[in-house]
């Protein structure tokens, strides 16, 4: 970042840039290594946009305020509430849904895992449990309980099904440590 | 973010929107000798996991990391989080015509003041609900605005005696641009206390920094949050890192507080942090 970028941002101030909206307006997005195109209106939410707009039903619309993680997905590999950020910042950046987890119709290590120790109830947060799970993984191989639980702690179970799903965690770590996939 | 979560809640409407997301030259952070230049649109992730904030400003980094959740950190702005509005819920409710929206009551007043504010309460009861801010009064900061050029942070939140209807003493259409943390060898600590142990608001935080010479604590302050409109400060210069000096420093700083119906706990809990934050400069001592 540049120390002379104060400066320069006021100095461009009296460009107008292109507005978009209030009508809709094409949007491009990366969805599992897929291009999802459609029309949207600019305040349209990247939720919205996956739920309403395309077929990615599996991110859940819950509290609409970024505070349960129902609606988790992974942009640029990384958990985001998806109801909190609009779908046009969300263009050109890699998304994964719940429906990417899977390959080949074999059900990705996180998952398996969350199956094996039960790690539900109702099955409304699991979309984003294991999309905040993989993430975890990925960034730390080996994560302590504590570890666990500060990773997963943008996730809400209203079961309380917590514990097997802190079980299915450590589970899947030692899986995957031990067949490290692609 | 909130801005969003303002929109969703009718209480905003704007008629237009400027994505800033788009300019590169207000992101990311720079670490030097002579401080930490950081971004405004320089995320609480990238903020909370940077190494040299650490170790240089350990309160910063420290807030950051306790914001939220990690959906949130990995998006939410530090030029963002020091401008969010405030969490009270008559302001958050669009039924409830509040002081800071216009009207001429405030509803927290006689009402559920549980999470509001024990200082500076006489005509707004809401708290400054940002961590980080929390943290850069209790270092210096200074705020770089596309406008006026730098704001010293400690004049950059105004209280509802100052404007009712905003938080910042920002300009109309003024933008920031960074953040400036000088480096000056303080040592500094931030803690919360809250309900929940994730995603939730503090009840009581506190950011403490000071120069740690021999048993002595030069030029300490802490900021509490979540008791005031603005981060509130308190400086207690040259004080003995012992646990009576520190106790009576803290009983000192919490004895102006004026709460109300619902909120006398937060007295106690904002002893509590002083005395912790400061013992815990203290503490780091070999």
């Amino acid at each position: 970042m540049a120390a002379a970028g104060a400066g320069r941002v006021s100095a461009e101030a009296g460009e107008a840039p292109e507005a978009l909206g209030p009508g809709p307006v094409p949007c491009a997005l990366s969805v599992n290594g897929r291009e999802v195109r459609i029309e949207i209106e600019p305040r349209v939410t990247l939720l919205r946009a996956l739920r309403h707009y395309s077929d990615y039903t599996g991110p859940k619309e819950i509290c609409d305020r970024g505070a349960c993680g129902g609606c988790t997905v992974l942009l640029d590999g990384k958990p985001v509430a998806s109801c909190m950020m609009l779908a046009l910042d969300a263009q050109g950046r890699p998304i994964t849904t719940v429906e990417g987890l899977a390959r080949d119709g074999k059900l990705h290590p996180v998952q398996e895992a969350f199956k094996t120790c039960d790690a539900y109830q109702c099955g409304y947060c699991t979309p984003g449990m294991l999309l905040s799970t993989v993430a975890l993984l990925k960034e730390n191989p080996a994560p302590s309980l504590d570890e666990i639980k500060r990773g997963l702690e943008g996730n809400l179970c209203r079961c309380a099904a917590y514990n097997h799903i802190f079980d299915a965690v450590q589970m899947a770590a030692k899986k995957m440590s031990a067949s490290p996939a692609k | 973010m909130d801005l969003l979560d303002l929109m969703k809640s009718s209480i905003r409407a704007p008629g237009r929107l400027v994505n800033l997301l788009t300019i590169d030259e207000l992101k990311g952070i720079d670490v030097d000798t002579s401080g930490a230049t950081i971004g405004a649109l320089a995320t609480l992730a990238e903020i909370a996991d940077h190494p040299d904030l650490a170790r240089m400003f350990p309160a910063l980094a420290l807030a950051a990391g306790h914001a939220a959740t990690p959906q949130v950190r990995n998006v939410a702005t530090i030029g963002g989080n020091i401008l969010q509005r405030p969490r009270c819920w008559y302001f958050r409710m669009a039924q409830y015509p509040c002081l800071k929206k216009g009207g001429d009551t405030c509803f927290a007043m006689d009402g559920e003041n549980k999470y509001h504010a024990i200082f500076e309460n006489s005509l707004c009861a809401m708290v400054h609900p940002s961590n980080t801010a929390v943290a850069l009064l209790a270092l210096d900061a200074v705020v770089r605005t596309a406008g006026s050029g730098e704001i010293p942070i400690r004049k950059f939140f105004v209280t509802p005696d100052q404007d009712i209807l905003r938080e910042s003493a920002l300009a109309e259409g003024e933008l920031v641009t960074q953040l400036f943390i000088p480096a000056t060898g303080a040592r500094s600590h931030y803690l919360e206390f809250r309900e929940r142990q994730s995603f939730d608001w503090a009840l009581v935080s506190a950011a403490a920094a000071a120069e740690l010479e021999g048993q002595t604590l030069n030029n300490a302050r802490v900021v509490l949050g979540s008791v005031a409109p603005i981060p509130w400060r308190i400086d207690l210069g040259e004080i003995a890192a012992t646990d009576e000096a520190l106790d009576r420093a803290a009983d000192e700083a919490v004895r102006g507080a004026t709460p109300l119906a619902k909120n006398k706990y937060k007295v106690q809990l904002a002893r509590t942090a002083i005395r912790r934050s400061l013992r815990e400069l203290a503490r780091a001592t070999e």
